[in-house]
């Protein structure tokens, strides 16, 4: 049985992708996969009684060589915010390609703690930095200094002892070009580095908790659990920084979700399910309850989205159980279209991706394919007619070009680059002022604008003609030709209209990191958490591949 | 070090805010990366040029033909080269093409690299006695190692060169000869065996 992959025109509106939860596909786990038999080692360890200084933590590999150096430093309560504007943090990181020389760690002693006031080389990777979050860091130092583990039900709360608040990568504050790693094929994923970064600073996190508890007490103190430890991620707090990421890299968007719907289509198509395959696959989905349950959020929108997932997982469930028979063919197939005609967007997509669990041999593959060269795609091709254009403008955005931007409420909001951090900001044009430096991220409303402009223009005419007139529409034919090509690489909605919910498109790009505990703050940020499950790095030659399904309680 | 990623990103702002539209922002921004990519004073050109862009006039070609004069305003490299990369498939069959009178010539370079890749064919591009040699958009040869921020040319000429060897067939046999060495004589056992057909290839 051949089976359709998903139309873009539903699977790329936001309220769906905002739907995304992690999968085998994920980074963080891709991350995992990849490194689990690279050499994990701390090189340097320098911190004081209060956890200040230095360390170093490697991954080496056939003389290869990935290090991730931690500057940690006192700031005051007071300075300590998850804002990008922020300008101190309780400690910095940067991934370094090879193993950093003495004047290397000099340099980088005086820039990196400056983040995006420093400047970094093409020798290092990618750039973070993280805050405490003080409550559960102090309880845990002070729990572990007293001889006793902290107390668990508060680490379930949070779920991390420190939260990243920005992970830089290609190019950015002098970091190495992607082009310089492309043909690394250890790295060859999307945010693999980050990832790296990430997962390293978690075992900083432990080891200087460890570590300032030792001082405080030496005789009492105890190390914190190993399996609290596994139970422990990063938090990160993200903005809408990553928003427009998604929109100005259509090509690698377009690879990140047809790797998804290429997997859920291929495992559609299995026609004998294999009963171990079954049994994994509703493991992991009542396993994956636990996560749910302790998913805390203060946020109405989140919290809703919560319990309509955890009611539609039940639903399911009962189904499952009561009245669907796995002896059948192409069950995952009858699966997915129950869950389409009977539950929400949130649980039909967290059903998907644990669909995934079973099938590696149907995943891997993709992996590899998910990363892309923009470069590639770039040229117009100006020989192609009007007539060309037209049909693919009819064809890939059929609801967008039915929108009226003549409706103040579907032209509300305009993105703009603030001044003083050089971050994306979105605001209301008929209340702010700005909306003349507008980013070209109103995709919707400028294809509209290039379908008008073409109505009258003649069939033959080639596009070169026609950008001849109208170059103020340059970037969108560009976009216009790479959808032709790539039916997945745009988002099916309009940005800047009143029903915005930009967390959407944040979520969207986290849940392809691998992300856990969605807890928006606001509509415009939200807090995560990373890694949290997964095994340490002294564990990662042996593990198992489910880890995030396992829950703190 | 600036990465060439922020070159990119900064350029394309900078072209943006002197009055490009977004999608020729873009194509600048590309083209100053690759010519800083390809150790051409990029970033330099532009500055100089669009210090001197608010307050001059000039002259924004559309059809670009054989010969293209603009005798009093000189052509803005960067209109110019928009629209050379998108007529390149129709110029590629003309044998030369002139232009004369172009402010800030460098920043016409990328553009005719990025068509020598589109077009598949290696252009030949003279500023001035300076001369250029683009390469796909892999790589730019040229005679001229400095003095490359120039204000204004009187002549560019661009010639596109068709798909042939740069040696002749006796200095290809030569070469073939000696790569010989590296193959095994096959005796008649070997013929018989080793390509796993036999001797002959019929049914």
């Amino acid at each position: 049985m051949k089976i359709e992959l998903r139309d873009p025109n539903t699977i790329m509106k936001l309220s769906r992708l905002g739907s995304f939860h992690q999968s085998k596909l994920s980074f963080l786990r891709s991350f995992l996969n990849e490194f689990k038999d690279w050499e994990y080692k701390r090189d340097l360890f320098e911190l004081d009684e209060n956890g200040f200084g230095k360390a170093i933590y490697s991954f080496n590999k056939n003389n290869k060589i990935y290090s991730l150096l931690c500057f940690s430093n006192y700031i005051k309560d007071e300075d300590r915010s998850d804002r990008v504007i922020a300008t101190k943090w309780d400690a910095a990181f940067v991934l370094h390609d090879g193993m950093p020389e003495k004047k290397d760690i000099e340099r980088l002693y005086q820039n990196v703690p400056k983040q995006e006031i420093g400047r970094v080389s093409y020798k290092e990777l990618s750039l973070s930095r993280a805050n405490k979050s003080v409550r559960i860091f102090n309880h845990v130092v002070e729990s572990l200094s007293v001889g006793k583990q902290p107390d668990k039900k508060k680490l379930s709360e949070v779920g991390y002892l420190y939260r990243t608040t920005a992970v830089y990568g290609s190019g950015k504050f002098g970091l190495a070009d992607r082009f310089r790693l492309k043909n690394r094929e250890e790295i060859n994923g999307p945010f693999r580095l980050e990832m790296m970064l990430v997962y390293l600073v978690r075992q900083f996190t432990f080891d200087q908790v460890n570590h300032i508890a030792k001082l405080k007490n030496p005789n009492k103190a105890i190390e914190l659990d190993k399996e609290i430890c596994r139970n422990l991620g990063i938090g990160n707090s993200t903005g809408l920084g990553m928003a427009p990421f998604i929109i100005n890299h259509p090509t690698l968007l377009n690879n990140w979700i047809l790797a998804r719907e290429t997997a859920l289509k291929k495992i559609r198509e299995i026609q004998k399910v294999k009963s171990n395959d079954k049994d994994l696959f509703l493991n992991c989905l009542k396993r994956s309850l636990n996560n749910i349950t302790t998913w805390n959020s203060d946020s109405e929108f989140q919290k809703n989205k919560i319990n309509q997932l955890l009611s539609d997982l039940n639903k399911f469930i009962n189904f499952i159980e009561n009245e669907f028979d796995f002896n059948q063919e192409y069950v995952f197939n009858k699966i997915y279209l129950w869950i389409e005609s009977n539950l929400k967007d949130e649980c039909i997509e967290y059903i998907v991706s644990i669909m995934m669990e079973p099938y590696e041999q149907i995943t891997n593959p993709l992996v590899k394919k998910m990363s892309s060269d923009e470069e590639k795609y770039f040229n117009i091709p100006a020989d192609r007619t009007i007539f060309d254009l037209r049909g693919i403008l009819e064809k890939n955005y059929k609801n967008i070009i039915k929108i009226d931007f003549n409706d103040k409420e579907n032209n509300k909001f305009f993105w703009f680059v603030s001044k003083n951090k050089e971050e994306p900001r979105l605001a209301d044009r008929y209340l702010e002022e700005g909306h003349e430096l507008e980013q070209p991220l109103a995709i919707a409303r400028d294809i509209k604008k290039l379908h008008e402009r073409i109505s009258n223009e003649k069939n033959s005419c080639t596009i070169a003609n026609f950008l001849i007139e109208n170059n103020d529409l340059r970037h969108i034919v560009r976009r216009a030709f790479i959808i032709e090509k790539f039916p997945y690489s745009e988002i099916q909605d309009n940005i800047i209209g009143s029903k915005l919910i930009p967390i959407d498109m944040l979520r969207l790009k986290l849940s392809f990191f691998g992300a856990l505990k969605f807890d928006p703050r606001s509509d415009k940020w939200l807090r995560i958490t990373m890694f949290q499950g997964a095994p340490l790095p002294y564990e990662l030659k042996k593990f198992n591949d489910h880890w995030i399904y396992n829950s703190i309680n | 070090m600036i990465s060439f990623s922020e070159i990119d990103t900064t350029t394309k702002r900078a072209s943006k805010a002197i009055g490009f539209s977004w999608g020729i922002a873009e194509e600048v921004g590309k083209n100053i990366r690759n010519m800083e990519l390809f150790g051409l004073p990029g970033v330099k050109n532009l500055n100089e040029y669009f210090k001197i862009y608010p307050n001059k006039q000039f002259q924004k070609i559309s059809l670009i033909s054989e010969k293209n004069i603009s005798d009093k305003i000189p052509y803005c490299p960067i209109i110019l080269g928009v629209n050379f990369l998108d007529q390149i498939k129709v110029l590629e069959n003309k044998k030369e093409i002139n232009f004369k009178n172009i402010a800030y010539p460098m920043l016409f370079l990328p553009f005719a690299s990025r068509g020598s890749e589109l077009i598949g064919k290696k252009i030949f591009l003279n500023i001035d006695e300076k001369k250029f040699l683009l390469s796909f958009n892999q790589a730019i040869y040229s005679n001229a190692s400095d003095k490359l921020i120039i204000e204004k040319t009187e002549n560019l000429r661009l010639s596109f060169i068709e798909n042939n060897n740069s040696f002749s067939e006796d200095e290809w046999k030569e070469i073939y000869k000696l790569s010989e060495k590296t193959f095994v004589e096959e005796k008649d056992s070997l013929k018989e065996y080793s390509a796993g057909a036999g001797l002959t290839d019929n049914d």
